[in-house]
C-alpha cells in the first residue's frame, strides 16, 4: 500500500515535472541561450566562420519565431586557437553569461583544455568540431559530445582502400605537425599494419612559408601514392607541387581540405585530377546537387543570413548541419530545457537525417555511443568535380 | 646529384622571395633606423590590392605598377598619421607601434577579403624551365630571383650614388645634424616608409604565386628574411639579398640532409645564424655603426 | 640606434620618490590585502580571470626590468613562459609535486635555460637580439610538438594538471587556492622587482641602458648587469608561465604561439616602461580583457581594433598606462592640495 502511494506520487511529480516548464541556468519562458567558442582572429581565424554561421543559422529560426515560442541566443566568443583563452571564453559563457550549455567550437587542443571543466560543472559540450577520438567517450565526458567523423576514422579507410586495391605500393606521406596531422597518420599507418609500406612520412609547420622541400624529399622516396594530410592552405601547395614536379602517384586528400574552391582550384584542377577522397556532405557547389533540396535551403540561408559564407568552403557548410541538429535537439527539448534533457536527447539520436549529409548517412548516437556520424563515403575528383564512388562505408 | 640541385633551386626559389623583402627591410632601416615589424603584412595588404585590380579586369603588370604607386602613397600617409607621432619616443614604444600596426592590418586584411587562400598569378609565367632530365626550374623563380637583382641595383644605386638617397641615410643616421645641414628629415622618413612599402609590394607579388595569398602569407617570409638581412647586415641591401638567398637554401638544405631537420629547420637555422652574428655582430657585410659616448 | 632616454629619467628612478618610504610600504600593504580580500569576494570566474592578470603581471613585471630597466628588446619571453608552464605540467603529472611549490621548480629549470641562452645571447643588442628571442618564440611550439620530448610533454596533446585544492580545514575551493597562491608569488615578485631596481642592480641596469661605455667607465660590469637583467627576466616569466598553467590545468603547444610573446611585450610597453608594478599589472590586465572587449566592438576585425587601441594608449602617453594613471593622480592631487607638484618636463 505505502509502496503504491510513493510510486503515485512520483508518477504524479515525474508528470508534473514533463508539463511545467523545467529550466537550467540559460533558459526561460522566451530564452534559450548557448555559446559557440571559435578563432575569430589570429593564424586560424579561416576556420573561425562557423561560428558565424551558427549564430546566423539562429538568426534564420528567430525570424521563423523562434523554437517552442523561445528566442535563441547565440553568444559566439573568439579564443585566437589558444587553450588558455578557450578556457576563459568557456568560465564567462557558463558562470559569467549563464548559457545553457557550449556547441560547435573548433579545435582539438582548444576543446582538450575545457574538456574536465564542462564535465566538472555537467554543462553540455556538444557537436564539436574536431575530429580526435577523445571525444566520443561517454563513459569518462558524459557531457561532451563531437561532430564529425573522427580523423582516425578517416584515415583507416584510406589504409583499407590501399591495402585492398593497391598492396604493393610505397606511400609517401605529408602530414600538419599538430594533433590533427598526427591523428590521422597514427591511425593511417596502425591500419596498414605494414610499416614497410611507408616510403617517407615528412611533417611541416603551419608557421612554414612552403613545403617544397617535403615534396622533394617525398618523391625522393619513390613513393607512388601520395597522402596528403594538410590543411587547405598546404594541401593546395603540395598537389600543385607534386604536379609541377611531375611526381605521378595516386593521390589521397583528407576531407577537411578537400573543398574544390578552397583547395583544389588554387592548386590548379588539372593537377587535382584523380585525387581520391571521403565524404559525408553534399558540396553545394556540386552540379549532382544542383536539384537538391537541401543544397537549395542552404543557399537560400547563405544568401539571406550569412552572406560572408562561401559555398566552396567545407566549414561553412558542415556547420550548418550542426545548427540544424542543435535546433532538433532543442525543438524536441520542449519546456525541459535542462541540461540532463539535452544530453538525454543528443545521445539518443536515431537516424535522425540533418540537411547536407549524404544520402545514406545519418546521425546516430546512444548513450554508449558518443560519434553521430559514422559514415563516409569515397570520391575520386575527376577533373570538374568530385564523383563518389563505391558504397557508404562505415566507420569505427 | 639531381636532388642537390634539386634543393638548390628549391632554396633559391624561397631564399629570392626572402631576399625582396630583405631589401624592404634594408629601406626602412636605412631611412629611419627601424625594423619595421608589420613590413610583412603590409606587403600581404598591397597583394591584395594587386589581387583585387586583377579581378576587376586590369592586366597583371599594370595592376602591379598600380599597387606598388598605391603602397608607396599609403605607406606616407600611415607614416605621417600613425608613426609620425612617436617620432621622438623610445625604440620600445616605436617596436609597440609596429606590433599594433602588424596585428591592425593583418586583421583588416582578414575582415574585407577573408582567410580563404587564392591563387595569385605569376607575374612572368606559370610555366618552368627544364634544366636537366628530372630538374626543372619555374620560370616565376628565375623572374623573381632577376626582379629581386633588379630591386638590389636599384637600392644600391639610390643610396651610393643618389643625392636623395645620401639625404635619407644622413636623415636615419643623424637627425640634428640632418636638419643643420637642410635636409628636411620629416620628408625624409615619409620618402622611407613609401620605398619600403613600394619593395614590399614587390615582394608580395613575388610570393603570393608560390605560396598562394591569404592574411598569413607575410609572417613566415619577414621572420626569414629579417634573418636574412640580419645575417648578410642590415645597412647593406647587397648583404641583405645575399643573406635571404643563404637563409633559403639553408632551409632547403637542413631539412634535406639533416636528421629531423625538416622539424627544427627553423631552430637550425636560426641557431646557425646566431653564431655567425656572435662573430660577426654586425653581419657579412654590415658596418659596424660606430658608437656615441 | 642609441636611446634618447634623457626624457624617459622621470618614470624610471619612479614617481614613489615624492612619497616618503614609509607611506609607499602602507600603499603597497594596502594593495596586497586588497588582493587577499577579493579571494571571498569574487565568484570563480573573476578569481580564475585574477589568477590569469596576475600570472602575467609577474612575468611582464620581470620583462619590464629587462626591456624597461635595461633597455633590452625581448620579441620571445614566451618560450620561458612556456618552459616554466610545462615544468609545471611535468612536474604535477610526473611526480605530483603540489601545485604551490611548482613555480619554484619552474623558477629554477627556467633559470638555467635563461642562463644557458642569455649567455651568447646577450652578445646581441637591440634588433639582433629581438631577433634572437622571436626566433625562440617561432621554435617554441614546434619543439614541444616534436616525438622527441613526448614522453614527457605530451607531445602535441599536451598535458592535464591534476590540481588538489587546499585542505579542507582551510576552507578554500580550487579557483581560491589557485588564486591565493598566485597572489603569494605576485607578493614576492612585487617586493624582489622593487628592491631590484630601486638597488644598485637598478642603477646598473638604467646606467647600462643608457650609456653602455660610460656605465664602464663609472666601474659597472656591463656584462653582469644585462645577463642579471636577463635572467630575473626569465625567472619571472616561467613562474607565471607555471602558475598561468596551473589556473588552466592543461598545457598544449598551441597555449605558447609565437604571439603569446607579442603580447607579453605588448603588456609591458602598454603597461608602462619602467613602471615597476603598476605598469605590468595594467599591461597585464589589457591583453587579457582588451580583445574582449575589441571583439565585442568588431568581431572578425578584432585585431583591427585592438592594435589600434594599443598604438592609442602609447600615443596618449609613452609611457603607457600607468603613465596616464601617474597623470590623472597628480592632476587630481593637484586640485585637491591646490599645489603643483614639481616635475620633470620633457626637453
Amino acid at each position: 500500500m505505502l509502496k503504491s502511494t510513493t510510486a503515485l506520487a512520483l508518477g504524479l511529480v515525474l508528470a508534473s515535472a514533463a508539463m511545467a516548464a523545467d529550466y537550467d541556468k540559460g533558459a526561460s519562458d522566451d530564452e534559450i541561450k548557448f555559446g559557440t567558442i571559435v578563432p575569430l582572429s589570429g593564424p586560424a581565424s579561416a576556420y573561425g566562420s562557423t561560428g558565424t554561421c551558427i549564430a546566423a543559422y539562429f538568426d534564420m529560426v528567430n525570424d521563423r519565431g523562434g523554437i517552442n515560442g523561445r528566442t535563441v541566443t547565440v553568444s559566439v566568443q573568439d579564443d585566437g586557437y589558444n587553450p588558455a583563452k578557450m578556457l576563459e571564453q568557456a568560465r564567462r559563457l557558463v558562470e559569467r553569461e549563464g548559457v545553457l550549455f557550449i556547441a560547435g567550437n573548433i579545435g582539438t587542443p582548444t576543446n582538450s583544455a575545457i574538456h574536465r571543466y564542462m564535465n566538472q560543472r555537467k554543462v553540455p559540450h556538444l557537436f564539436l568540431t574536431t575530429g580526435a577520438s577523445k571525444w566520443d567517450d561517454p563513459e569518462s565526458y558524459p557531457w561532451t559530445m563531437p561532430f564529425i567523423p573522427s580523423y582516425a576514422a578517416e584515415g583507416r579507410i584510406y589504409a583499407r582502400y590501399i591495402k585492398e586495391t593497391m598492396p604493393d605500393s610505397m606511400i609517401g606521406i605529408l602530414y600538419q605537425n599538430d594533433d590533427f596531422g598526427r591523428d590521422y597518420l597514427d591511425a593511417f599507418v596502425a591500419e596498414l599494419s605494414d610499416e614497410s609500406m611507408v616510403a617517407a612520412a615528412v611533417s611541416y609547420d603551419t608557421s612554414t612559408a612552403t613545403i617544397e622541400s617535403q615534396m622533394s624529399t617525398l618523391k625522393d622516396s619513390g613513393a607512388d601514392v601520395f597522402f596528403n594530410i594538410a590543411s587547405p592552405k598546404f594541401a593546395a601547395q603540395a598537389i600543385r607541387r607534386a604536379g609541377e614536379i611531375g611526381w605521378d602517384t595516386t593521390q589521397f586528400l583528407v576531407s577537411v581540405a578537400n573543398a574544390k574552391s578552397a583547395v583544389l582550384e588554387p592548386a590548379g584542377l588539372a593537377y587535382a585530377t584523380g585525387i581520391i577522397s571521403t565524404q559525408y556532405l553534399k558540396e553545394p557547389t556540386n552540379p549532382a546537387y544542383a536539384e537538391d533540396a537541401d543544397v537549395a535551403a542552404w543557399k537560400e540561408f547563405q544568401s539571406t543570413y550569412f552572406p560572408k559564407g562561401s559555398d566552396g568552403n567545407w566549414w561553412d557548410w558542415s556547420c550548418y548541419a550542426t545548427a540544424y541538429t542543435i535546433e532538433h535537439i532543442l525543438t524536441q527539448a520542449g519546456d525541459v530545457l535542462t541540461h540532463e534533457n539535452l544530453m538525454k536527447l543528443a545521445s539518443n539520436l536515431e537516424e535522425f537525417e540533418a540537411p547536407m549529409l549524404l544520402p545514406g548517412i545519418a546521425i546516430t548516437t546512444s548513450p554508449e555511443d558518443f560519434a553521430p556520424i559514422e559514415a563516409m563515403s569515397l570520391m575520386k575528383f575527376d577533373g570538374e568535380n568530385w564523383a563518389l564512388f563505391g558504397d557508404v562505408i562505415a566507420v569505427d | 646529384m639531381t636532388f642537390f640541385l634539386e634543393q638548390l633551386i628549391i632554396g633559391l626559389s624561397s631564399g629570392g622571395i626572402y631576399a625582396i623583402m630583405a631589401l624592404a627591410l634594408v629601406m626602412i632601416y636605412k631611412s629611419t633606423g627601424h625594423v619595421n615589424l608589420a613590413q610583412g603584412e603590409m606587403a600581404v595588404f598591397s597583394t591584395f590590392i594587386a589581387w583585387t585590380l586583377v579581378q576587376t579586369g586590369m592586366p597583371l603588370w599594370p595592376a602591379i605598377l598600380l599597387t606598388v604607386a598605391v603602397s608607396f602613397v599609403g605607406a606616407i600617409v600611415l607614416e605621417r598619421v600613425v608613426v609620425r607621432p612617436f617620432a621622438e619616443a623610445d625604440d620600445l614604444v616605436v617596436v609597440a607601434v609596429f606590433v599594433g600596426l602588424f596585428l591592425s592590418i593583418h586583421s583588416l586584411a582578414g575582415a574585407i577579403w577573408n582567410y580563404e587562400v587564392k591563387p595569385f598569378p605569376s607575374a612572368f609565367s606559370d610555366g618552368s624551365v627544364s634544366l636537366m632530365v628530372d630538374l626543372s626550374i619555374r620560370t616565376h623563380t628565375l623572374g623573381s630571383l632577376v626582379t629581386t637583382g633588379a630591386v638590389l641595383t636599384a637600392v644600391w644605386i639610390f643610396f651610393r650614388y643618389t643625392q636623395l638617397g645620401l639625404a635619407l641615410r644622413a636623415a636615419a643616421d643623424n637627425r640634428e645634424s640632418s636638419r643643420l645641414v637642410g635636409i628636411n628629415v620629416s620628408l625624409m622618413l615619409a620618402l622611407g616608409w613609401g620605398l619600403a612599402a613600394g619593395i614590399g609590394a614587390v615582394a608580395g607579388v613575388m610570393i603570393a604565386p608560390v605560396t598562394f595569398l591569404d592574411p598569413g602569407m607575410g609572417l613566415a617570409p619577414l621572420i626569414f628574411a629579417l634573418a636574412g638581412a640580419l645575417l648578410g647586415g642590415i645597412t647593406s641591401p647587397f648583404g641583405a639579398a645575399l643573406g635571404g638567398l643563404i637563409v633559403g637554401v639553408l632551409e632547403a638544405m637542413i631539412s634535406a640532409y639533416v636528421p629531423y631537420g625538416i622539424e627544427f629547420r627553423e631552430l637550425i637555422a636560426l641557431m646557425l645564424i646566431l653564431s655567425v652574428l656572435l662573430v660577426r655582430p654586425a653581419g657579412l657585410f654590415g658596418e659596424i655603426v660606430a658608437r656615441r659616448v | 640606434m642609441i636611446m634618447e632616454s634623457t626624457d624617459m629619467t622621470e618614470g624610471r628612478t619612479g614617481p614613489h620618490r615624492n612619497l616618503s618610504v614609509p607611506l609607499a610600504r602602507l600603499g603597497y600593504a594596502a594593495a596586497l590585502l586588497v588582493l587577499l580580500a577579493a579571494t571571498s569576494g569574487l565568484e570563480g570566474y573573476d578569481l580564475f580571470l585574477a589568477s590569469s592578470i596576475l600570472s602575467y603581471a609577474i612575468s611582464a613585471m620581470g620583462l619590464n626590468v629587462l626591456m624597461g630597466y635595461n633597455g633590452q628588446i625581448s620579441l620571445g619571453h614566451g618560450a620561458f613562459f612556456a618552459i616554466g608552464a610545462y615544468t609545471a605540467a611535468i612536474c604535477i603529472d610526473r611526480f605530483a609535486v603540489p601545485f604551490t611549490l611548482t613555480p619554484v621548480i619552474a623558477g629554477i629549470v627556467g633559470m638555467g635555460a635563461g642562463w644557458l641562452i642569455g649567455k651568447p645571447a646577450l652578445r646581441l643588442e637591440g634588433v639582433y637580439l629581438a631577433l634572437a628571442t622571436f626566433g625562440l618564440a617561432i621554435a617554441t611550439p614546434t619543439v614541444l610538438r616534436s616525438d622527441l620530448f613526448a614522453e614527457w610533454t605530451g607531445g602535441v596533446q599536451g598535458l592535464f594538471l591534476g590540481i588538489e585544492p587546499a585542505p579542507e580545514w582551510m576552507g578554500l575551493d580550487l579557483d581560491q587556492s589557485i588564486y591565493l597562491t598566485v597572489v603569494a608569488y605576485f607578493g614576492l615578485f612585487a617586493f624582489l622587482t622593487l628592491r631590484l631596481v630601486q638597488g644598485l642592480n637598478g642603477k646598473a641596469w638604467i646606467a647600462t641602458r643608457d650609456n653602455p661605455i660610460a656605465a664602464r667607465a663609472m666601474g659597472f660590469d656591463v656584462t653582469r648587469a644585462k645577463t642579471r637583467a636577463f635572467v630575473f627576466s626569465v625567472l619571472a616569466c616561467s613562474v607565471g608561465g607555471a602558475l598561468q598553467a596551473v589556473a588552466v590545468q592543461f598545457v598544449a603547444p598551441d597555449s605558447f604561439p609565437f604571439f603569446l610573446s607579442i603580447a607579453l611585450f605588448t603588456a609591458v610597453v602598454v603597461g608602462g616602461l619602467c613602471s615597476p608594478l603598476l605598469g605590468p599589472l595594467l599591461g597585464a590586465a589589457f591583453i587579457v580583457l582588451v580583445p574582449n572587449v575589441t571583439e565585442e566592438i568588431w568581431q572578425g576585425g578584432s585585431w583591427a581594433v585592438y592594435g589600434g587601441v594599443i598604438i592609442g594608449v602609447i600615443a596618449i602617453q609613452s609611457r603607457g598606462l600607468a603613465g596616464i594613471m601617474t597623470g590623472i593622480t597628480s592632476w587630481v592631487r593637484d586640485r585637491i592640495t591646490g599645489q603643483t607638484t614639481t616635475r620633470y618636463e620633457r626637453k
